[in-house]
């Protein structure tokens, strides 16, 4: 990737080189046409039919690919390690959850208004946050909008005290910890450790059909394109360059005359919105969302992918999102007691062996 | 230096060495109306009860080259710090011009009101080319938005060349910059310095390190940039101080000792006494 020549700005052709506009070309096609035709226009006896099992699976993994590229953005590029970025995943899911719940209607176990938690709590009206919740355009803004401004918030403040290297890190994981903590709570007003669940409806179509399931499938497959373009071009920019200096040598970037807590504050907000996009993506495809991914353990998991698949590269942590997700879901139906400790392993493996992660590895096979 | 070279140094900073320096200066929007580039008024800075600096009064003239020598520990960064604003003095005022109070700017804006600085470790972006360490120094629109959206236009192109050349890296535009020899590092950082057109360069042990050859090079590039440019040059080398100094100013556990032309300074009892040797 660092094929672009030294003197070039990104221009949207030369962002890519050729080969690998080639082969974006090819994940959309496999994502867009060959997947859901194998899994809806073949016949499920057929040894090519593609199961919901597997449309949930990739679904969920692509999701969790965006997570590792917004987080290869702020971590590989702009040198800032975040072990809260669950927490802002968690947010958009949570935002967009309560619109599935209100899509469920009176078709819950009480058949009210209200969400079943409410009633079960006793609760006789929406609280506030819910406002408006039954609106598909409202709950989509929050998806944006509350990962990002709480993210704006915390870095203005963190960035300002000029928190860095591991301080940054293990207060952005103390806020997710408080946040896990404040959601567990009922009075919080999303249904406690419980969280949201037995989603039933998006915009009116039955969620569980096939059909809908490889729509959110698609849906998550050009959010997860659209993230690789955008963040290739943000790298390949001045502002890219520039983030990568302030991972170098930032009291030089200053002196050159950058304001680095704006450019910190850019990346980073930018970095909590897209996680927030797949947390959103991720819920109606799981079908359940709780306070348990904002646990620390899910944050950390986040770094894992990216330092497996590679920092700095962007292509990496989509590998590494799905290595370690593909070994996760094998693990956890063949030895599910040993998934911690295998995760664990080929976090010490890699970071002993692999500084520059899988995708470091093949590129130096390939320019030996 | 070459003739050639030279002669493109001239070119470059727009006119030879000995130019009336004031009005070049004030034309590129400082006001230096009273010839004064830069002035420390009492600043005072201290560590934990350290006193780093102590009531330090200090004026640096438009066009001037000072030199600025001392033991180590008499607070010859820390009065850098204080200028680019990486600290904040405990009193005193510290002027830009006339009318650019530097101890209310941040670092960033200081840097963009025209003061350049070299560190004294060379700090340069070791894992960017030469031509983007250069292309991030240059003096632009450095909001984010802009940067975001920024394109190398064929006169950025031509300015990047033509410092390439006048620090001779021409031949390593591409080369990812960490690869660089010590004095090559060195030059990249003057010439990012010079990129962003800076009125004011602070200069901390910019030949450290540096070979015969290159030391010399150093000093003819700062003598010519001089009187286009004000420069301070933080120094130990003093074999490199008597070829470029004009005024010298010593400092002392936080204050100026002696200041003065080179000859003055160096037979000056108190100066050999805490610095030179007897």
């Amino acid at each position: 990737m660092s094929a672009y020549p030294y003197t070039g700005d990104s221009t949207l052709l030369r962002m890519f080189s050729p080969a690998s506009w080639l082969a974006l070309a090819a994940a959309a096609f496999v994502l867009f046409v060959v997947f859901p035709l194998l899994s809806l226009a073949v016949a499920p006896d057929s040894g090519f039919h593609v199961s919901a099992y597997w449309v949930t699976l990739i679904g969920k993994i692509m999701c969790y690919a965006i997570v590792a590229i917004a987080m290869d953005l702020i971590w590989g590029y702009a040198g800032i390690l975040s072990l809260g970025h669950g927490l802002f995943f968690a947010l958009g899911g949570y935002a967009f959850g309560m619109y599935l719940m209100r899509q469920i209607g009176r078709e819950g176990q009480y058949q009210a208004d209200l969400p079943d938690f409410m009633v079960f709590l006793d609760w006789k009206e929406l609280p506030w946050q819910w406002w408006n919740s039954d609106q598909f355009w409202w709950c989509a803004l929050l998806v944006v909008v509350v990962p990002g401004l709480l993210a704006y918030v915390f870095g203005y403040l963190a960035f300002r005290s000029r928190v860095k290297g591991v301080y940054f890190s293990i207060i952005t994981q103390a806020l997710t910890f408080a946040a896990m903590l404040l959601f567990f709570r009922n009075d919080t007003g999303f249904g406690g450790n419980n969280g949201f669940t037995d989603f039933k409806r998006v915009l009116g179509i039955p969620i569980t059909t096939l059909e809908a399931r490889v729509t959110l499938f698609a849906i998550t497959g050009a959010m997860l394109l659209g993230t690789l373009v955008i963040a290739r071009y943000i790298v390949t920019s001045r502002f890219g360059r520039v983030l990568s200096a302030i991972r170098d040598a930032e009291a030089r970037v200053a002196f050159c005359g950058y304001n680095t807590l704006h450019y910190k504050l850019a990346v980073w907000t930018l970095s909590a919105v897209l996680c927030g996009i797949a947390g959103a993506l991720y819920v109606p495809q799981v079908g359940i969302i709780n306070p348990s991914e904002m646990s620390p353990a899910n944050s950390i998991e986040i770094a894992i992918w990216v330092a497996v698949g590679g920092r700095g590269t962007l292509i990496g942590p989509i590998v590494g999102a799905g290595i370690v997700n593909g070994a996760k879901s094998l693990f956890t139906q063949v030895l599910p007691e040993y998934w911690l400790y295998a995760l664990g392993l080929i976090f010490i493996l890699v970071t002993l062996f692999l500084p520059h992660g899988v995708v470091g590895l093949l590129r130096g096979k390939a320019s030996r | 230096m070459s003739e050639a070279g030279t002669s493109a140094v001239h070119a470059l900073s727009g006119m030879g060495s000995g130019d009336m320096p004031t009005a070049h200066v004030a034309s590129r929007g400082l006001d230096t109306s009273h010839g004064v580039v830069l002035y420390l008024d009492g600043i005072s800075v201290s560590f934990d009860g350290f006193k780093a600096l102590n009531d330090l009064s200090l004026a640096i003239d438009a066009g001037e080259l000072r030199c600025v020598i001392g033991p180590n520990g008499a607070g010859k960064t820390t009065m850098m710090d204080v200028i680019t604003g990486k600290t904040r003095p405990d009193t005193g005022r510290a002027f830009f011009g006339q009318t650019i109070d530097l101890t209310k700017l941040t670092d960033a804006e200081i840097a963009q009101a025209g003061i350049g600085r070299k560190f004294q470790k060379p700090t340069i972006f070791e894992h960017h080319t030469v031509f983007e360490n250069l292309e991030l120094a240059m003096k632009t629109d450095k909001r984010v938005r802009r940067t975001l959206f920024a394109r190398l236009t064929s006169e950025d192109r031509d300015r990047i060349a033509a410092m390439l050349e006048r620090i001779r890296l021409k031949d390593s535009a591409g080369r990812v910059a960490g690869l660089l020899s010590h004095g090559q590092k060195q030059w990249l950082e003057i010439g990012m310095l010079l990129m962003q057109e800076p009125q004011l360069l602070l200069l901390d042990e910019p030949v450290a390190g540096m070979s015969d050859e290159e030391t010399e090079r150093t000093a003819e590039l700062f003598l010519s940039l001089a009187g286009s440019h004000s420069l301070v040059v933080v120094e130990h080398d003093m074999s490199f101080i008597e070829k470029i100094a004009r005024k010298v100013t010593c400092l002392h556990e936080g204050s100026v000792l002696a200041e003065g032309p080179m000859e003055d300074v160096r037979n000056d009892p108190r100066v050999i006494e805490v610095y030179l040797g007897r």
